[in-house]
């Protein structure tokens, strides 16, 4: 009997995270791996965002760690960010600079350098937006200029903060084949949404459940 | 897929993306600038037009000035990233944090510093500035701005996820600021008397140094803090 090897990606282990004297969770653990799509699903003010947050590297939780390829974040950052998106709820589009722009920037600094902005942008339907600034796009379309990098990427992990906010029917619909996509490639997709998706199911879907606690 | 991007090209991206977007919100170079001018313009008005006294006080009032414009303008630094997420992005990018706090520092200083100097030769003709002077005023602010736009940095890196960090990031960068101010206008004043003045020249390009090569580390840790 061949046993099939999943290979872990990022791991968390025993985190527990505290914001204002209030225990968000505690020893909280679990493995991802590759083509896995997990959503974190809990209450407004469960902890979601914290979560995404800690296993991104940008905060410390307060007690526990999060590891990649069994190797804790923080020490070697720098392979860490070479195969991590991070797409928080505050989407680090420049309202100054052109749908275009913004792409060509963000692309250009994670070290690609063979992309076409007008191709990726025409995918998230923002022809002939391209030179529109990003500050006159609406609430949607500066949502799109982020997740337009997702088309154009070979990070594995992909943390995703409310991807959802803000696009239409149509458009969450290209983004869970997008996902679907990359789950099969191998990597893994984390993300928080309020929203039922329409074509990932719950076979395949991952949930990790955050309570909101008073404690 | 292809990746691969060399440290220089990451610098050059990340300058020209923030010098863009300082063109196009042009109240943020002029802001400052205005903001010195107006301050050495006003001494004359209040103290008299007597050239005696305006030139022995001129260098301090320059270089004061100066200071304060550059501490005007240090909160934008930051802010906007971390307000629109962007400051987020760059602590997760692959490229070393140091080399992109450092081109972001230098597009500050470009953009609020180098204007400072360029005008700088024009308010000392106002204020009956030493002819023999010149030299040192340009040189010890040639050097001395980029020291108060790193140390700032270090400042408004701490201060960023605060509400109201204005009063603080002055509290907090003011003291280191002093010593840059005193090396420099004594500078100038030792030029006035036709003195040597290379040996307080090399302690405030001492200090360049020496905030050149540190300041970003300590930049990049505190900016790791802020967003903690």
């Amino acid at each position: 009997m061949v046993e099939q090897m999943t290979k872990t990606l990022i791991s968390a282990k025993e985190l527990t995270c505290i914001r204002q004297e209030r225990i968000l969770f505690d020893e909280l653990s679990f493995d991802i791996s590759e083509g896995e799509i997990v959503q974190i699903e809990g209450p407004n003010g469960a902890g979601k965002t914290s979560l995404l947050r800690i296993l991104a590297g940008l905060s410390r939780p307060y007690a526990g760690d999060v590891h990649y390829k069994n190797q804790e974040i923080n020490h070697f950052r720098d392979e860490y960010n070479e195969d991590l998106l991070y797409i928080g709820h505050l989407a680090g589009v420049k309202s100054e600079l052109t749908a275009e722009e913004n792409l060509n920037f963000n692309l250009s600094i994670s070290g690609y350098n063979d992309f076409n902005t007008q191709d990726i942008l025409a995918k998230v339907n923002l022809t002939g937006f391209e030179e529109a600034l990003a500050g006159h796009l609406s609430a949607g379309q500066h949502r799109r200029t982020a997740l337009a990098r997702l088309w154009h990427t070979s990070c594995k992990i992909w943390l995703l903060d409310e991807p959802f906010t803000a696009i239409d029917k149509k458009g969450v619909i290209e983004l869970e084949h997008l996902f679907l996509e990359h789950a099969e490639r191998g990597g893994c997709i984390i993300l928080t949404t309020h929203q039922d998706m329409g074509i990932i199911g719950d076979d395949i879907l991952r949930k990790i459940s955050l309570e909101y606690r008073f404690v | 897929m292809k990746k691969g991007i060399s440290f220089r090209q990451a610098f050059y991206t990340l300058l020209k993306r923030d010098l863009q977007i300082a063109i196009r919100h042009k109240g943020d170079i002029f802001n400052p600038l205005l903001f010195f001018i107006l301050i050495v313009t006003l001494f004359p008005l209040a103290i008299g037009p007597e050239p005696q006294i305006l030139s022995r006080i001129a260098p301090g009032i320059i270089w004061v000035a100066a200071l304060l414009a550059s501490m005007l303008s240090l909160e934008r630094l930051f802010k906007a990233d971390y307000v629109d997420g962007s400051l987020e992005q760059m602590l997760l990018s692959p490229q070393p944090l140091p080399l992109m706090v450092l081109a972001k520092v230098l597009a500050h200083w470009l953009l609020t510093g180098v204007p400072l100097i360029l005008v700088a030769p024009l308010l000392a003709v106002l204020l009956h500035l030493d002819s023999n002077s010149y030299g040192a005023l340009m040189a010890t602010l040639a050097l001395g701005t980029p020291v108060l736009s790193l140390l700032g940095a270090i400042g408004v890196a701490l201060t960023v996820g605060l509400h109201k960090g204005g009063v603080l990031l002055s509290l907090l960068i003011l003291p280191l600021y002093i010593p840059v101010l005193i090396f420099a206008t004594t500078a100038i004043d030792a030029a006035g008397f036709n003195l040597p003045y290379d040996g307080h020249l090399a302690i405030i390009a001492a200090m360049l140094v020496g905030s050149l090569t540190l300041a970003p580390f300590a930049i990049g840790a505190s900016l790791r803090v802020s967003t903690n």
